[in-house]
């Protein structure tokens, strides 16, 4: 499945906001490092992930792009 | 996939330059929404004070001015007056807006000015190096009260908000926070009313935001968001302090 979190990693400053109101924990903090020399936040878990976007709306730096929900199909 | 939430247009590119977890950035990607939102974005003039958001034209692509410092109030009024069909608001720090500027901020409510002013309040100067500003908290340690603001030598924290909505000339007044999601919504809603009030021509409007600063509290982002629960709102309680009823 397509991923539903869009992270931007060169944006993140490896706050853990995202992490410490993500209500399902599918969130982490990263081993990467980023061009800044931050670990980057990263999603996981994206089949657990509910697309509620408490990442995107405390995400201070804009490094949450963009959430996004599956669209049900009817069977 | 159905998109629920991107990152606004209006919010450019380029990086802030905020510690990891300031919340300004949570501000600038607000007042970037409702820009795009309300279809503003190409007729807005913000005027930018001294502080932290010095730089904030770099982060919202809208045509801006930087004020001396506490002047914001004063030089939107004359952009307001001169280019009424112009959409001005400033964006102003507890530093700026309640201390040095808060004469020209009473003033430009007292006028009922057509401006939007977004007010961040995070209990000190920021970028100077947390020295106390007037709403630091009473007790509250900073580099210029290191045993506590106390009441008899530095007086108590002042709440702008209330003190504007005694006065006829404001149109909408209200304080919102920004350290949970929740909240964050509500101060969207907020933001919203008070650009609503000024393109409805009703008068001056303010939207406080209670804000954390992690780097000059010594505390981890997450820390100083539970700060802001714990020990600034009871101070400074969240809502709605004066709604013209043409707002709605």
């Amino acid at each position: 499945m397509e991923t539903k979190v869009i992270i931007n990693e060169e944006r993140c400053k490896s706050c853990s906001l995202c992490v410490s109101v993500c209500p399902k924990n599918v969130l982490r903090i990263s081993n990467r490092l980023n061009p800044k020399g931050y670990h980057p936040a990263e999603l996981f878990n994206n089949d657990e992930c509910i697309s509620c976007g408490f990442c995107y709306l405390i995400c201070p730096d804009a490094a949450i792009v963009e959430v996004r929900r599956p669209i049900k199909v009817k069977s | 996939m159905k998109t629920l939430y991107k990152i606004p247009e209006a919010f450019t590119d380029r990086p802030t330059t905020y510690c990891p977890g300031c919340p300004h950035g949570i501000a600038h990607r607000l007042v970037s929404e409702l820009l795009d939102e309300m279809d503003l974005t190409k007729k807005t003039v913000i005027v930018w004070p001294v502080g932290c958001s010095v730089f904030g034209y770099y982060f919202i692509g809208t045509d801006a001015v930087e004020a001396a410092h506490g002047r914001a109030c004063a030089m939107a009024t004359g952009i307001k007056r001169s280019h009424p069909e112009s959409f001005v608001m400033t964006y102003q720090g507890d530093g700026d807006l309640a201390s040095i500027g808060i004469a020209e901020t009473v003033h430009a409510a007292a006028r009922g000015e057509r401006i939007s002013v977004i007010y961040v309040n995070n209990g000190n100067y920021g970028m100077t190096g947390g020295q106390m500003a007037p709403t630091t908290l009473l007790g509250q340690v900073t580099t210029t009260s290191p045993y506590g603001r106390e009441a008899l030598a530095n007086g108590f924290p002042l709440k702008v908000p209330e003190m504007l909505a005694a006065i006829d000339g404001p149109a909408y007044i209200a304080r919102a926070a920004l350290d949970s999601p929740k909240h964050i919504i509500q101060a969207k809603k907020f933001i919203k009313r008070a650009f609503t009030a000024q393109r409805k021509e009703l008068g001056f409007s303010l939207v406080e935001l209670i804000s954390s600063c992690p780097t000059n509290w010594k505390m981890t982002p997450e820390e100083a968001l539970k700060r802001i629960k714990n020990q600034v709102l009871p101070v400074f309680p969240i809502g709605e302090l004066k709604v013209d009823e043409e707002v709605e």
